[in-house]
């Protein structure tokens, strides 16, 4: 009960919700670089997924260097990526840009796998089916393989989405902004309702966005498909 | 669990099927499904169930040790109805061998062997001694495959220990199903002989499911052919089964070939032989062509002094007078021993562009002679091999 | 970019926080393992309870591991206890996974065999099930003890009592000190390394017939040959 009221208490005190360190700002701040995050990873990752799948080629490769970057712990990343990007830049570099590396080199390994194993699971008859229409090789991905795969491949994306925003929340153990602010400073200002409040902000904005990626997911796929429209890989904690 | 050392020195078991009926959803002719079997195997014997896939033949082999319960009926071993028995104890005192030989990967092959044993709580020494005794009787050298694991041995040699295995604690009763449906057909026709050879020593009353009448008629003692439905269409010793198909479905499921199909079934042994006119080297040859002549075979078959053939001689080859000489004597026939099957026998007749053969005992002394007018008229239905007694 | 002399003084340091960083681990793996396999046991036994137990374990393990550790804060203070509730839990999902994908690898040929020849329920899932269960368990152990390792280092996040070499890290980043965050960062990587290198040769002490068929190679070629 103690929780419940000091949380509704956090909410409701007008600073919380004005200045560099409050709620939108926070909020803007964790949506903003999650967002670029994920478009950048997605951008580099995609299509090198793709093409794997497509060709059957650097599977061997894809798998192993995912599996390497599944296994990789984010704070440890993060550590390890300090000393460089202080070198490079001593403010920032204790801060943004490890959680920003960290944040991009975790959200690739699950675009890349799904990507790579929805269009590897891709059934080879309709390839060669498409191939023997006439099909360019382009065209058998875009139109056949994607579509088919679609829901494999976003799930991979809806797995970064939450990698990232979760990153992005542990970015706050080395000063980075967002939500996970709330979460370090109320540990450390044994702030009940600023722990609380930022969980349910981190909770609120992880549940949008997998159930944004599930309503994207249905849009975009393909009705004949829906049936079996599963997403493949779950979502990993932000480890 | 105690120890149930009845199966013990309870050499085999006779199995009673009393009308047994097994439904599933898809009903009476549904897969799988079997309709009030009776049949009576006595103990010691070779009983095949046979038939197309789906007949109920697997359904009914594992309602004996009740992984399957039957809807109706009973089913009787030495007289008890099992179904009043503690299903885990009967299993024990079954020998069980499958198509995929289900041995435990992770145990070594003497281990697998033992696993029975174990159960029934014998001694680790014991255990030991029984697992190396039984690698013996199959074929398997001990010292070299006891402390192997099965993805270590080939397909035959895991079901050898497959059998081995359901052999383990001497039970009474072996149930076998299609043992030897998943290994390629030089090592299935090995297999299917060392089976027949260990069960002429050790005489267990063994139920065999296959889909092969081929495998049926060369292992049953009696076959129970079944048809859709789990019903039976014939109970019958495979010669009586090829001879006088009970129905038109058995007559077409043993196949348009079922007279060749007895000629693998009968032996030389089995046929009635022309005694043949023999001479030895240095017989008077005008006594021997004197005996030739009166015997409707113009043919005088030389042989040596303990009786082994070794040539022959054509009546116009005998000289009127003297003696008989070795060297005289033309090409041989081919021999049968008494196991030969009549199969063998005709095809070595073709081979060799003869009319007759020479049946020898194992001694190689002549016991008459086979001619291919012996062979087909043994293989015609009404003909020797008919006879209930007269198969394997 | 590296003070190597720092890290010969602080060698001791480092001893007591592995030490401790595997205590955290343990604890959390140990704990986690009996949970999930009394739940792994249910979804093998009923196998309609398998979706939502491993749907419920799913949605926790995406729950961010800094927001499970702070939320229990108010309610179990800096304590023992708030660091290991979270590693147990984002053990659940792996483990169940792996417990129950272990069960359905035993072949059915084997398991008809173990009943027709007269195994008891309990006897058949002890000698039979588990022992060939054991080599997908020890691989979900595997990742679990790699995740969970990682996970230890946000213990830090409780204050100087945790952490493991974690604590590493945030004492470096408070002092500003590249080397100190680095070591702490590269040593818990190593350790789950090491541990991850430890439990392959524990599954192959544990499974000897999954070696690769040493003995193969003498076999006879054929069949005929050995009778």
């Amino acid at each position: 009960m103690d929780i419940v009221t000091k949380t509704i208490a956090w909410f409701g005190d007008p600073a919380n919700w004005s200045g560099q360190s409050g709620i939108p700002a926070r909020l803007a701040e964790h949506v903003g670089i999650s967002a670029i995050t994920l478009a950048l990873a997605i951008a580099i990752t995609l299509p090198i997924g793709l093409w794997i799948g497509h060709t059957g080629r650097g599977t061997r490769l894809a798998v192993g260097l995912a599996n390497l970057g599944r296994a990789v712990p984010t704070l440890a990343v993060m550590g390890i990526l300090v000393p460089f990007t202080a070198v490079i830049d001593p403010a920032l570099g204790f801060t943004t840009y490890p959680t920003i590396l960290a944040m991009l080199l975790l959200a690739a390994p699950s675009i890349l796998v799904n990507a790579y194993a929805g269009i590897h699971e891709v059934d080879r008859d309709l390839v060669e089916a498409a191939r023997g229409m006439g099909f360019r090789e382009w065209q058998i991905l875009g139109r056949v393989e994607l579509p088919v795969a679609l829901p494999v491949v976003l799930g991979g994306v809806r797995s970064a989405a939450v990698q990232v925003l979760a990153t992005a929340t542990l970015g706050a153990i080395f000063g980075f902004g967002g939500l996970g602010r709330f979460l370090v400073d109320g540990i450390a200002q044994r702030d009940t309702g600023q722990i609380w409040g930022g969980v349910v902000l981190v909770a609120a904005l992880v549940l949008s966005s997998e159930t944004g990626f599930a309503l994207l997911g249905r849009r975009l796929t393909s009705r004949g498909l829906r049936a079996g429209a599963a997403t493949a890989a779950t979502s990993p904690a932000g480890a | 669990m105690e120890p149930d050392e009845r199966a013990l020195g309870n050499a085999a078991a006779t199995v009673e099927f009393e009308h047994v009926t097994k439904r599933y959803d898809a009903g009476e002719n549904g897969p799988g499904a079997v309709n009030d079997l009776s049949f009576v195997v006595p103990a010691g014997k070779i009983c095949v169930l046979v038939g197309p896939s789906g007949c109920g033949k697997t359904t009914s082999l594992k309602m004996v040790n009740r992984l399957i319960e039957p809807t109706a009926g009973r089913i009787l071993i030495d007289g008890r109805d099992i179904s009043t028995e503690d299903p885990i104890g009967l299993r024990r005192r079954i020998g069980y061998v499958i198509q995929q030989t289900g041995l435990f990967p992770h145990q070594t092959i003497g281990e697998n062997i033992a696993v029975v044993p174990r159960l029934l709580g014998w001694p680790a020494s014991r255990q030991r001694e029984r697992a190396e005794e039984l690698l013996g009787i199959v074929g398997l050298d001990a010292a070299r495959y006891r402390d192997r694991y099965p993805s270590q041995l080939s397909g035959g040699e895991r079901q050898r220990v497959g059998v081995a295995r359901a052999l383990a604690a001497d039970p009474p009763l072996m149930l076998m199903d299609e043992p030897f449906g998943a290994v390629d057909p030089i090592v299935r026709e090995h297999l299917q002989n060392e089976l027949l050879r260990v069960q002429a020593d050790l005489a267990k009353t063994i139920l065999f499911v296959t889909h092969d009448i081929d495998e049926a008629i060369k292992m049953g003692d009696l076959v129970a052919v079944m048809q859709n439905g789990g019903r039976l269409a014939q109970f019958a010793p495979p010669a009586e089964l090829l001879a006088r198909p009970a129905s038109e479905f058995v007559a077409r499921f043993v196949g348009a070939d079922r007279g060749l199909k007895r000629m693998s079934l009968m032996r030389v042994r089995d046929l009635p032989l022309h005694a043949a006119v023999t001479a030895r080297p240095g017989d008077d040859a005008a006594d021997a062509l004197r005996r030739i002549t009166a015997d409707p075979f113009p043919y005088l078959l030389l042989v040596d002094r303990s009786g082994a053939p070794i040539g022959w001689f054509d009546e116009a080859e005998i000289p009127a007078t003297g003696t008989l000489s070795a060297d005289a004597a033309v090409s041989m026939s081919p021999l049968f021993a008494p196991e030969t099957t009549l199969k063998d026998a005709l095809s070595m007749l073709l081979d060799n562009e003869v009319q007759a053969g020479i049946a020898v005992d194992r001694g190689g002394r002549v016991l008459g002679l086979v001619t291919d007018g012996d062979i087909a008229a043994a293989a015609r239905p009404d003909g020797p091999a008919a006879r209930p007694d007269a198969g394997a | 970019m590296l003070d190597w002399g720092w890290l010969a003084d602080h060698l001791g340091a480092f001893a007591d926080r592995t030490v401790q960083h595997l205590y955290l681990a343990a604890v959390g793996l140990v704990v986690g393992f009996a949970i999930a396999f009394a739940l792994g046991l249910v979804a093998i036994r009923r196998r309609r309870s398998y979706p939502p137990i491993a749907g419920a374990a799913g949605i926790l393990y995406t729950i961010p591991s800094l927001v499970l550790f702070a939320a229990l804060v108010p309610i179990t203070g800096l304590s023992l206890l708030t660091a290991e509730v979270p590693l147990v839990i984002y053990t659940q999902v792996i483990f169940i996974r792996n417990i129950v994908a272990g069960f359905d690898a035993v072949p059915a040929d084997v398991l008809e065999a173990a009943d027709g020849m007269g195994y008891a329920r309990d006897q058949r899932l002890l000698r039979v099930e588990l022992p060939l269960a054991v080599p997908l368990i020890v691989a979900g152990l595997r990742v679990a003890s790699v995740s969970t390792i990682g996970l230890v280092t946000i213990t830090g996040t409780l204050g100087d009592r945790f952490g493991g070499l974690g604590f590493f890290i945030f004492e470096g980043y408070s002092r500003g000190f590249a080397t100190e965050i680095a070591a702490g960062a590269v040593g818990s990587m190593v350790l789950a390394l090491v541990v991850d290198a430890v439990l392959v040769r524990v599954q192959r002490f544990l499974t000897p017939w999954t070696r690769p068929p040493a003995l193969a190679a003498e076999r006879l070629p054929a069949d005929a040959a050995t009778s």
